[in-house]
């Protein structure tokens, strides 16, 4: 052939500004190689199909009860479980009570028991919306260990006056409601009152359900074996119930709330709730609890919706081989010469490679989620599993820290693979520092002390974004990695990953700066 | 052919540019210009450093000292560097799996440049057949082309190939030194390395042969071949003696092997032609050998060739 040499028409167009160019020229690369294409929607494909494994239901294993769990105010999925000796009252009033004492039996096994008190065993009186599970209230309580406490609306809890009731020395409890304002107060002797705290709830109710409570969740034990719960019940002895205000006496009526103990106990073989008249007021005895759910091993037959998305790890480490290897790739073949002499700004090449690589996974990492949540949560329960719901806002950022997660350890692939050129020792380095930990955490290889530790120190803090379940201090259960609890908020956990992509991709550009390609 | 280019953007200007490996040293104060118009030769063993130069031009490499500018600008300060100089150092520097036209077409993003420009090149170098095939399964004369199209992608004053002719076919080759012949006629810049004199002998205007990291010898292909021609002129002649006697008062190295013949040393043929008529010694017959450029160049490296084991090439990578 001989040269037909052409002149050439066009000229270079300004076109889009210079980072625009950049950007778009990294992305033209990303998306022309068709592994890379291939690996993104493989990892949507293996996030969802770990997370269906992984929460198929046991053939043997189908739960009891019911596949739903009642939702609190705020969204969160709670336990609303107690004896209730009740009426229904018009307007604002005042209902008060002293209680003396709070005794309690422990199930020991299939037919012993023992007397024990569970630590938030509560009995004390409530001011609820209605006798839905779920819907909103205010109480004053006495508790097994904690003493009095005001507590409303499931997650909310204000300490009162510390120690025991006992006949000697009962405590007066009084709530007072008006409008929507519930303010509870204590007294040691019925005559001087002290506030303990006061809540709104907005559209409570014109005639709420008013009455004394006694509730008591599971007694954590330790076994040889690990954390065992046992089923406890609780006595509260109530006298001198008054109503005052525009309340008046009515005829109380009794009754369980919630057909069971919910997830957090049950009733023993002969400890049923129920309440008898004694002088001038009631014995109760419940159990169950007045609380949100929380994850452990009291509640293993509920799913939460991080357990649908188990499956962020796999899509993890496709995403953090392809971040690795967009770079490892131009050393390999030197083509980061070419890619350099066209955008002799080097940090900013960088910047554009993160940003495609990051906006990548992170979209794998919300589709996958945004997908699984809902989809789990259906699937669950229709196999008879209960899952466990939590406020808009948490599964909002559950999706989309999935998202985030993906992002900012592809980009911290992105930074160790600049950095050391290679892709499978980049590779390697991201998956023992971030997803083994995970890994050895969540399956509970390790024990608590150490997964903890590795969760608040590795990359694999991250993880910690996706968690959905809260802590309560008014709630007892094992707050372990192995129960799904991170060391870390799941912000703080989230910001642990991102100081490590920041330190990489920080060295990474100080490198690629100062090297001689 | 029309010029199309400003020549005053149409130049590599290298300046003292000094740049060591480790303890070995590369780059020795390597200093030239490359104009418009002309194709230049970058010439020297392997390990001379033209490679390292080249990628100090385009900032890749940063010089301990001296700089290299483009157009008059340092690389490093151009924004869209593809439409100053287009440039093929290695033609394996291409992602296997990616096909040859998404290549040029990242490329051309960079540069803000359109898809139309990316089409216009692939067909300028010949690949329109294999542009949606991938690099990986290219021969090594179609990755040349693919990088030639490159080079030309931002339609540059300035082009720079290193060893462009390595490896290639006799009809690649001959496709390549036409082309970069037409590149030269549009009033563009053109360097062209090779470690082959012979490889630039009919493609290169003007040649800069380096040995050591330094230039020996900017020249014209001309100049260079008459600076070092030690022409030898063959000589019959029946006044054997009288020729040599005349010869030799003018400065001449001259012997006779065999009857009739002498060889001449130190005078051109012109020269020997204009002596012998003026002492009216006659002679039958007058041919000059003349020194090949590969001969030129081979003078001129010995010395550096003589390091090449010091000073290997690609050092310190």
């Amino acid at each position: 052939m001989t040269s037909t040499m052409t002149r050439p028409r066009a000229e270079a167009r300004p076109g889009r500004g210079g980072f625009g160019r950049l950007l778009h020229a990294e992305w033209t690369k990303f998306r022309t190689v068709r592994g890379w294409t291939l690996s993104t929607v493989g990892a949507v494909l293996i996030i969802c199909l770990v997370g269906l494994l992984a929460t198929a239901p046991a053939s043997e294993s189908h739960p009891n009860g019911s596949s739903a769990l009642p939702v609190g105010p705020d969204g969160e999925a709670v336990n609303d479980n107690f004896y209730f000796v009740h009426q229904q009252l018009r307007g604002d009033g005042t209902l008060s009570v002293s209680v003396s004492s709070l005794t309690g039996v422990v199930s020991t096994g299939p037919t012993d028991s023992k007397a024990g008190l569970a630590p938030w065993a509560k009995a004390g009186i409530i001011v609820k919306d209605s006798l839905d599970q779920g819907s909103a209230y205010a109480a004053m309580m006495v508790t097994g260990a904690h003493g009095v406490r005001m507590q409303y609306n499931y997650r909310h809890d204000r300490a009162g006056r510390s120690g025991a009731a006992t006949q000697e020395s009962p405590r007066w409890l009084r709530l007072r409601r008006s409008g929507d304002t519930l303010t509870g107060y204590q007294s040691a002797d019925g005559s001087r009152w002290t506030e303990v705290g006061h809540a709104h709830l907005p559209g409570l109710s014109a005639t709420p359900q008013v009455g004394l409570f006694v509730t008591s969740p599971s007694v954590k034990e330790g076994t040889g074996t690990g954390t065992g719960f046992a089923p406890a019940v609780a006595t509260g002895s109530f006298d001198e119930v008054s109503l005052g205000g525009r309340w008046t006496d009515g005829s109380w009526q009794r009754g369980q709330v919630g057909r069971d103990a919910g997830t957090s106990g049950s009733y023993t073989q002969d400890n049923k709730g129920g309440a008898t008249v004694s002088g001038s007021g009631f014995r109760v005895t419940g159990a169950g609890d007045i609380a949100p759910v929380v994850a452990g091993p009291a509640t293993s037959g509920v799913r939460t919706i991080e357990n649908f998305l188990v499956g962020a790890f796999a899509g993890l480490i496709i995403m953090a081989v392809v971040g690795a290897g967009y770079i490892t790739v131009e050393y390999r073949r030197g083509m980061i010469g070419v890619t350099l002499a066209a955008s002799p700004r080097r940090g900013r090449v960088l910047v554009a490679k993160a940003l495609v690589m990051g906006s990548v996974a992170f979209a794998v990492g919300l589709v996958a989620a945004a997908v699984m949540v809902p989809f789990g949560g259906v699937r669950s329960k229709a196999n008879g599993f209960p899952v466990l719901t939590v406020p808009t806002a948490t599964e909002l950022r559950v999706v989309v820290g999935t998202g985030l997660l993906l992002a900012v350890a592809s980009v911290f692939a992105l930074g160790v693979g600049t950095i050391l050129r290679r892709s499978a020792v980049a590779i390697t380095l991201v998956v023992v520092g971030m997803v083994l930990p995970y890994l050895l955490a969540a399956a509970s290889v390790l024990p608590d002390g150490a997964s903890e530790w590795l969760l608040r120190v590795t990359p694999a803090a991250g993880f910690a974004v996706q968690q959905s379940v809260e802590r309560y201090d008014q709630v007892v259960t094992v707050y372990a990695p192995s129960s799904g609890y991170f060391p870390l908020a799941p912000w703080a956990g989230f910001a642990v990953l991102c100081a490590y992509a920041a330190a990489s991709f920080g060295a990474a550009v100080v490198l690629l700066r100062r090297r001689d390609v | 052919m029309e010029k199309t280019i400003d020549g005053s953007r149409a130049t590599i200007e290298v300046r003292n540019v000094h740049k060591r490996f480790g303890s070995t040293r590369a780059l020795d104060g390597m200093t030239f210009t490359v104009h418009p118009g002309q194709v230049t030769g970058f010439v020297g063993p392997n390990g001379a450093g033209k490679s390292t130069t080249m990628r100090v031009i385009l900032g890749l490499d940063r010089p301990d000292e001296g700089a290299a500018l483009v157009g008059g600008r340092p690389y490093r300060e151009l924004r869209t560097p593809l439409t100053h100089i287009g440039a093929l150092l290695d033609a394996a520097a291409v992602q296997p799996s990616r096909t040859a036209r998404h290549h040029l077409l990242w490329l051309a993003h960079s540069q803000g440049l359109s898809a139309g420009r990316v089409d216009e090149v692939i067909r300028q170098v010949g690949l329109q057949e294999v542009a949606g095939r991938k690099a990986g399964g290219f021969s090594l004369g179609m990755r040349q082309r693919l990088g030639i199209a490159a080079a030309l992608l931002g339609n540059p004053p300035v082009i720079m190939l290193d060893e462009p002719f390595n490896g290639l076919d006799p009809e690649g080759f001959r496709w390549i030194r036409g082309f970069l012949a037409s590149l030269a006629e549009q009033g563009r810049a053109v360097l062209v390395s090779s470690h082959l004199m012979s490889e630039l002998q009919d493609s290169a205007d003007h040649v800069v042969v380096v040995g050591r990291g330094r230039v020996i010898a900017d020249m014209s292909v001309r100049d260079l071949l008459a600076s070092v021609s030690q022409g030898r002129v063959t000589l019959r002649t029946s006044a054997l003696t009288q020729a040599m006697t005349v010869l030799a008062r003018e400065g001449a190295t001259v012997s006779s092997a065999e009857a009739e013949t002498i060889s001449v040393t130190g005078l051109p043929a012109e020269d020997v032609v204009a002596l012998l008529g003026a002492n009216s010694v006659p002679f039958s017959e007058i041919s000059e050998h003349r020194a090949s450029l590969e001969e030129a160049y081979m003078e001129l490296t010995r010395d550096a060739v003589q390091y090449r084991g010091v000073v290997p090439e690609e050092a310190g990578r």
